[in-house]
Parts: structure tokens; C-alpha cells; sequence
């Protein structure tokens, strides 16, 4: 195997080395480095995409060069994305398999490493690996398709079922939205395609893995999901990527469409090697009674810039965010959530909490908007933050607009550190200090670990014990 | 003592000039107008002016103010009614000194400078300039801040040395008349180790609906152990621009007390820093602001911790009515090293029309781990129940809703723990908000 990448220095960072190994894939199409108008049309060319998509691709590449970067706002940190070093595309020129026995021999040790097929022996009911652009691996379990699920790969998706997919596709994250949604609408391969029809619940969490492989590789994936009318559907992507040594750029496209009655729950575990821009946007339109939920775990990156959102479009309609950051070293975790209420009675609940360690800092940045004339709207928001450090920090900025008189908005946040009186108690009952801050930590992130589905919140305690491993002493 | 109106030699009426064009107010002062002119206006996409209505901050309309005839003069000092017991009084009116009292025996003391900003400049110049505008307006506001450094010619400074203590309130009344007019009122305060001082400005217009603009700077600094309580009543017409820009430096187990209380202008951007720059110090940052009709409160502080074991408190109110709009953005930093900072923020937005939009952006930027920083907003409306209370009391819709409202409003003014002081800005809101109630 690999393990002569490894760095031994690194061995206590054992969560990140799950998915530190790297094979020399031969990529059958490469679109090479930097990006204009070319790379488009090699893109849509390779993929076989209609028309239509050409054109809105090279509409969007003009509106991300004409965008300025947010760094009236944003991390300075930004600057440092070289845009003409990334490669915009790879693949390897195969339609995604059905079965395992299809995929590469070289891809499939990667996933081994992954653990994918022990993930879907498990509950899984199908499997949308992305191995860099393409997914290579797709399978739904036949009871979910029989149910008349739709899950696939983006391109799949917009070439089988454009009946579906134009109708949202782009209208919930316009592709002007920021510079880096319209990077996506550029140049986007990969992600995933989920319809559900009226009246189904689908039982397990549909379930996507997304790495980045290549070095200077930009993963640029875009998933749209409808849950129609009365529908349930859960999905959960878990993030891993092998470290490199110069910058890597993600930047992914999320649109979720929950119609009337749906319930749509989006669970995300990122943990990007710390070389990983992680620039993402995610964003959901709640129809009237809908419920959308996203649950989103940053522990990974160098930056991450990522505020789900749920626009709260019919009567009733409910949104809710629930966040975890992990800031350590050298990491900035910017993550937040946007509350659009947009119909009277919508109801909305952000709870965030961070931990900064070391050098690490932790930002939550919110909107929550309630315009004029709605009745009966509420919003809570809660954000707690944990300082391990002394040279770690947090910020909070939120920005909460309501007009009228119908509505009821608070928000709170507080900012502590591990109570010094805790560890000592806990050490003379014979934990090391190790043991004890994870004991806190853990305590602290509790209440909303238990939010995860079963596997992901037993692999985040573990996470965070790892964490917690080398920032004592 | 009577007050008397100061002699002025009567001048004729001179030609109006546009602020625009009008230079530096002395030539001293250019380089502040030539960075006033070399300054920005603030744009769209910046944070420091997020959800602010920048097209109120055209000042092309406004003009240089017009001296006051003797009437007119008097006139306002009549109407320039304070708390009842003060140490001192001075009333300017468009820049010009009106009016200068000295009542209390605690004003004369050996060392303590009470003067109009001009006379203080001549006659201490050294130690004016040591403090004058030492501060940046980081918060957005430097164009406004240089503009005010080109123009300001009236205001008042306060000097209290070592050990004094001032009981009585001291009171300084700036008012704007005339059409367009402009003012620029200043306010700076030394309060030496162990001092105690407080000040009000009182901010007013002869014509609660003429258009105007007021850009004012107030600078407080506080030595080791000086406690000083400084209020800003602002009531310029509700057609008016202003803006005032505060810094408060607070030295070693130092306590300052800042509150702003907003009734007028139609637009009114408020600024207000405090620098806890040495163990042991607090600052309290209060303000309660009556918002109605198109009025747009747009207000930015930000608590700079740089020491260990400093405090901040600050508490921000709003009742918002028609079509009224605040913007509250405040920031708490805690700077690497500060720590057992104990830092809270809260703004609370209360909303009685269908029509009023409060903007909220409670900050925290904190680089030291053992602290306490809390932050809080709320917005909301008047609760059903305790309407439903008061109603089933027998008192009448109108009344009930006016008592919430002051109640709601009340709980800042009492933490001046200064009655008095309380009752004279209470009224200046419950005029306000009952006229129309």
C-alpha cells in the first residue's frame, strides 16, 4: 500500500490519514490548467451535454470573471486561490458503473481505503461515489427504484430527466449569486441528481462520497434534490481527500427543493485535508409545510466558506441549521446559516457551535431576514464557542433584518473555555488531560452530535478525540 | 444668576455658502478638509455601512449655518431647559456661544477647565491639542470625521484634575437653525485619576422639521480610577442629517458610562467606540432611540478589549414605529492576552407597526481564550398577555401600549442611577412617542 506517503510526524493525525493516500490515476480527459471559454466546451464536449447547458456554462463563466472576490468581507485568505493553476476537469471517460466488478482496479483500491462497500453492506440505500469529477460508482438498491427514486450523477440526471431537473435547476442558487456559484455553474461535473415522488419516504439516507485526487484540482460537484410533495429523504456526504502540498479548491453547488409537505435532511461531515479551499453554497427553497433540515460538520480545510441556507417559500414551512465547526491550526472554519422568511407562520432554528484549537479560528456569519408583512414568523438562533487556546479565535457576525409586527427573531451567543476547574476535577479521578478535554469537548457538542445519524456521530466523537490529542500541553 | 445672551456684534446677513464650497473653517484646519475632500464616500458593498440608506448622507443641499439675531438667540436659550440642579450650563446655537453658566463652587475649583472649545484652544492649546480628535473613527465614519475637524469651531472642553469630584451634572446645548444649516458640535473630556464628572449634550433644532445636518465628535478620556457618565440627547429635527462619532478611552479600574438617547433626525448615524486600554477598567454603552415616520437610526459600536480584566456592558434599545428603520452593528473584540475580559451585548428592537424593519448585527471577535462574552438580539413586538394585563385593568388600547412602551424603554434610562437625569430624558422620549399616541 501507500504508506510511504505518510509522514510519521503526522501519525496522531489519524483521521486525516484514513483518506491520505493518493494512486497515479491515468485520466483518460483532461481539461489542463486554468480556465476560459475553451475549457467550457471541452467540458460540455467530453460530458456529451446538450446544447442548453453549453450555453448556460459559458453565460456563467462571464458572470464569475466579471465578479470581484468577497474580500470586502471574506478572508483575505482568498487571494491566494490561483485560478489559472487549477485543473477545471478530470475524468476517466467512463459512464458511472452499476456494479462493483465495473469499476477501475486502481479506483476501487482508493474506495476500498474508503470503505465504501462495507458502508453500503451496512443501511445504505444506494452508493454515488465521486472519484474526482465523474461518479464511477453508482447503485441504488433496487427497492429504493422501485419506488420510483430518482438518484444518479448531475449529468445523468440533466440528460435523462431534463423534464425535472431544468425546472430547478439553477433557480434555487442563481448562478450570480457569488463568484464561486458561478465558478460552479461553469464548470460543474459531478455531484448528485435525487427525485422523489409525491408520498415517498425513502427509509435509509441515500449516501455520496466526495474526494479530491488530482493535486491542484478544483472538485467543483453540484447537487440538486427534489422531494415532492409528502415526500422524506435523507442525504449524508462525508468528505475525505489525500493532502497535497499546494492549494486545492472545492467548490460545490447544493439546491434542494422540498414541495409541499416534504422533508428533506442534508447531512454533511467535511474534512478536507488542511490544503482544501472548501468554498461552498447550499441552498434550499421550503414549500409550504416543508421541513428542510441541514446538518453540517466542518472539522477539515484551510477555509471553509459555507452558509446553508433555506428560503422559506410557503405557509408553515420550517428551516433549520444545525453546525459544528473544529478549527484547528492553520484552519479558518467561516460557517454560518441564512433564515430567508418569505410566508407568514415560517419557522427557523440555527444552533451553531465551535471549537477553536490551537491557532485555529472559528467564524459563524448569519442572516436572517424577515420581510415586510408576514405574521406569526420565528427565529431562534444559538451559537456557542469554545476557546482551547490562547492564540485560537472565534467570531461571531450575524445580521438579523425583521420588519413588522407579527414576528419574533432572537439570537445569543456566548463565548467560553474549558472550565479549568472541570479538568482538575476529572484528572484527579484519575483521566490524563487528554482524556479530560475530550470529555468536555464532547460534552459541549453533545446535544447536536446526537442530531447525526448513528455512524457519523460515532465517527465525529471520534474526530474530535483525535483532535484533541495534540492540542494539549 | 440670570442667564444672559453673550454680545455679539450684530452681523449682517452674509451670503449663503454651500458646505461643499466652503473650505476649512480656518486655515489651521485645512489639511482636515483636504482629507475630507481626498475621502471616500462610502459605498454599497462595504460592512461598515451594510443595510444603511446611503443616499442620505447626501450633503450637497446643506450650507454653512447663518449667525442668529438677538431674539432668536434668546429665544432658544428660553427653550434650552435641562435637569434642574447642574453645575454649569453653555448653550451654543449654529456654532456660536449663546450662553456660558457656572453655578457650582465645584466648577471653580483650583484646576478644573470648563471652556468653549475656541477659548480653551487659545488659552490651553497644548493640552486641548494632546487629546483633540486623537482617536480614528474606525468605524466607518472618517470622511465624517474629517469633515468635522474642518468645520468644528464651537463645543465645550472639560478638564478635571487629579482627585476632583463634580456632583452636579454639567450641561452643554447645541442648537441648529435655519434651513440646510449645518453645525458641527464638539465635546472633549479629560478626566484625570480619581476624577468624577458628568456630562450632558443636549442636541436640538429651532424647527423640528427643517432639513439640517449636525456632525458632531465627542472624545472622552478617562485616567486610572476616573469615572465619568457622559449622555447625548439627541433631538435634532426629524428632517435632519447627523452624525456623531464617540470615542471613549478608559484608563486603569476606570468606569465610563456612555448613553445616547435618539428621538430626532431623519437619518442618524451614531458611532461609538470604547478602548478598555488598562486592567480593571468598564465601559457601559447604553442607548434607547424612539424611531417613527421615515426615520432611519443607523448605529455602530464596537468594545475594543485590549487589557486583561476589563468589562463591557452594553445595552441598546429601539421602539420602532410607521416605517422606522434602525441598523444596529456591534462588534466585541477581545485582543490577543485580554484575558477575564467580561464582555455582554444586547439589543433589543421592539416593532409597533407592520411597516417598521430593524437590522441587527451583534459581533464578536475574540483571540484571547479566558473570557466571558455574551451577545444578544431580540426583536419583537408588544406581547398579547401583557397587552391582554393592562386591558383587563381597564385602561384604554392607547394607554396600554404607551406604558409597555416606556417600560420597555425605562430599563436603560435607570441605569444611569441618576433620577434626575432620567426623568429629563424620559420625557424627551414620552414626548415623542405620546404625540402621536
Amino acid at each position: 500500500m501507500s504508506t510511504e506517503l505518510l509522514d510519521p510526524a503526522q501519525q496522531i493525525d489519524i483521521d486525516r490519514t484514513v483518506g491520505d493516500f493518493r494512486y497515479d490515476v491515468k485520466h483518460e480527459f483532461d481539461a489542463g490548467v486554468g480556465l476560459d471559454h475553451s475549457t467550457i466546451d471541452y467540458i460540455s464536449g467530453v460530458k456529451g451535454e446538450p446544447d442548453w447547458i453549453r450555453e448556460w456554462r459559458h453565460k456563467a463563466l462571464d458572470v464569475f470573471l466579471s465578479k470581484p472576490m468577497p474580500t470586502n468581507w471574506a478572508s483575505k485568505d482568498l487571494e491566494n486561490i490561483v485560478f489559472e493553476n487549477i485543473r477545471y476537469y478530470l475524468a476517466g471517460g467512463q459512464k458511472p458503473s452499476r456494479s462493483w466488478e465495473d469499476v477501475p482496479e486502481d479506483m476501487k483500491r482508493t474506495f476500498e481505503r474508503l470503505g465504501i462497500p462495507e458502508q453500503e453492506r451496512k443501511f445504505l440505500a444506494g452508493v454515488e461515489a465521486q472519484f474526482d469529477s465523474e461518479a464511477v460508482y453508482s447503485n441504488i438498491k433496487a427497492a429504493v427504484g422501485e419506488q420510483g427514486v430518482i438518484f444518479c450523477g448531475s449529468t445523468e440526471g440533466l440528460i435523462k430527466h431534463p423534464e425535472i431537473f431544468k425546472k430547478w435547476f439553477g433557480k434555487v442558487i442563481p448562478t450570480g449569486d457569488n463568484k464561486f456559484s458561478a465558478l460552479n455553474s461553469a464548470v460543474f461535473s459531478g455531484g448528485s441528481f435525487i427525485y422523489v415522488p409525491p408520498g415517498v419516504k425513502v427509509k435509509h439516507p441515500l449516501q455520496a462520497y466526495f474526494r479530491i485526487n488530482a493535486e491542484n484540482f478544483g472538485q467543483f460537484e453540484r447537487t440538486l434534490i427534489i422531494a415532492d410533495e409528502g415526500s422524506e429523504v435523507m442525504y449524508m456526504e462525508g468528505c475525505t481527500a489525500p493532502k497535497f502540498e499546494t492549494a486545492t479548491l472545492h467548490s460545490a453547488v447544493v439546491e434542494l427543493v422540498a414541495m409541499k409537505g416534504a422533508k428533506i435532511q442534508y447531512v454533511t461531515v467535511q474534512n478536507w485535508s488542511p490544503n482544501v479551499f472548501n468554498l461552498v453554497t447550499k441552498r434550499a427553497i421550503a414549500h409550504e409545510e416543508a421541513e428542510v433540515k441541514w446538518i453540517d460538520c466542518n472539522i477539515g480545510s484551510r477555509l471553509t466558506m459555507k452558509y446553508p441556507g433555506v428560503v422559506l417559500k410557503g405557509r408553515k414551512a420550517r428551516g433549520e441549521v444545525i453546525s459544528i465547526a473544529l478549527a484547528s491550526d492553520g484552519q479558518h472554519q467561516d460557517t454560518g446559516a441564512k433564515m430567508i422568511h418569505a410566508a407568514d407562520e415560517t419557522t427557523s432554528n440555527i444552533v451553531s457551535k465551535s471549537i477553536s484549537i490551537g491557532e485555529g479560528r472559528a467564524t459563524y456569519r448569519g442572516l436572517v431576514h424577515v420581510p415586510k408583512h408576514l405574521k406569526g414568523c420565528k427565529n431562534n438562533t444559538e451559537c456557542d464557542a469554545l476557546l482551547i487556546n490562547s492564540h485560537s479565535r472565534t467570531d461571531t457576525y450575524p445580521a438579523i433584518t425583521v420588519r413588522g409586527t407579527g414576528n419574533a427573531c432572537q439570537h445569543e451567543a456566548s463565548v467560553s473555555q474549558i472550565s479549568e476547574e472541570q479538568i482538575f476535577y476529572m484528572m484527579s479521578r484519575g483521566l490524563t488531560e487528554a482524556q479530560a478535554m475530550s470529555l468536555s469537548v464532547n460534552g459541549f457538542v453533545n446535544d447536536l452530535v446526537r442530531q447525526f445519524p448513528m455512524e457519523y456521530s460515532v465517527e465525529l466523537k471520534r474526530l474530535i478525540d483525535l483532535e484533541m490529542e495534540g492540542s494539549v500541553g | 444668576m440670570t442667564p444672559a445672551v453673550l454680545e455679539i456684534e450684530s452681523t449682517p446677513e452674509i451670503e449663503t455658502v454651500r458646505l461643499l464650497d466652503a473650505g476649512p473653517a480656518t486655515e489651521a484646519q485645512r489639511p482636515h478638509w483636504e482629507a475630507f475632500q481626498a475621502s471616500p464616500v462610502p459605498v454599497r458593498n462595504e460592512e461598515a455601512w451594510r443595510f444603511s440608506n446611503l443616499k442620505a448622507l447626501d450633503l450637497a443641499r446643506f450650507t454653512a449655518a447663518q449667525p442668529l439675531d438677538e431674539s432668536a438667540r434668546e429665544e432658544l436659550l428660553g427653550r434650552s431647559v435641562g435637569v434642574p440642579a447642574t453645575a454649569g450650563r453653555m448653550v451654543f446655537a449654529n456654532d456660536a456661544l449663546v450662553a456660558r453658566e457656572i453655578l457650582a463652587d465645584t466648577l471653580k475649583q483650583k484646576g478644573v477647565l470648563w471652556l468653549p472649545l475656541e477659548q480653551a484652544l487659545a488659552e490651553h492649546g497644548d493640552l486641548v491639542r494632546s487629546r483633540f480628535m486623537r482617536e480614528e473613527a474606525i468605524l466607518g465614519g472618517a470622511r465624517f470625521a474629517a469633515l468635522h475637524a474642518s468645520q468644528v469651531r464651537a463645543g465645550t472642553f472639560l478638564y478635571v484634575p487629579k482627585g476632583v469630584e463634580i456632583d452636579l451634572p454639567i450641561e452643554a446645548f447645541h442648537w441648529l437653525s435655519g434651513e440646510n444649516a449645518s453645525v458641527f458640535p464638539h465635546t472633549l473630556i479629560v478626566a484625570e485619576a480619581n476624577s468624577k464628572v458628568t456630562m450632558l449634550d443636549y442636541f436640538e433644532s429651532a424647527d423640528s422639521q427643517a432639513p439640517g445636518f449636525a456632525c458632531g465628535v465627542n472624545d472622552l478620556w478617562l485616567g486610572d480610577g476616573a469615572q465619568v457618565t457622559y449622555v447625548c440627547a439627541q433631538n435634532w429635527s426629524h428632517q435632519a442629517l447627523g452624525v456623531q462619532i464617540n470615542s471613549t478611552v478608559v484608563g486603569r479600574d476606570a468606569k465610563a458610562r456612555v448613553l445616547t438617547v435618539n428621538t430626532g433626525c431623519r437619518y442618524f448615524r451614531s458611532e461609538s467606540v470604547s478602548h478598555l486600554r488598562a486592567p480593571g477598567g468598564s465601559s457601559d454603552m447604553l442607548a434607547v432611540t424612539v424611531a417613527e415616520d421615515a426615520q432611519e437610526i443607523d448605529q455602530r459600536t464596537f468594545q475594543i478589549h485590549e487589557a486583561p480584566n476589563t468589562s463591557s456592558d452594553l445595552l441598546y434599545k429601539n421602539a420602532l414605529d410607521n416605517s422606522a428603520r434602525t441598523i444596529f452593528s456591534g462588534l466585541i473584540r477581545v485582543s490577543p492576552g485580554a484575558h477575564k475580559t467580561d464582555a455582554y451585548q444586547k439589543v433589543r428592537n421592539l416593532l409597533l407597526s407592520d411597516e417598521a424593519e430593524a437590522n441587527s448585527m451583534p459581533g464578536l471577535e475574540i483571540e484571547a481564550d479566558d473570557v466571558r462574552c455574551t451577545h444578544g438580539a431580540t426583536s419583537g413586538q408588544i406581547e398579547e398577555e401583557e397587552l391582554f394585563y393592562l386591558l383587563s385593568r381597564g385602561i384604554p388600547l392607547k394607554e396600554s401600549q404607551r406604558l409597555i412602551v416606556h417600560g420597555f424603554l425605562e430599563e436603560v434610562l435607570e441605569r444611569l442611577a441618576a433620577p434626575a437625569i432620567a426623568e429629563r430624558l424620559g420625557g424627551q422620549l414620552h414626548e415623542k412617542f405620546d404625540a402621536k399616541h
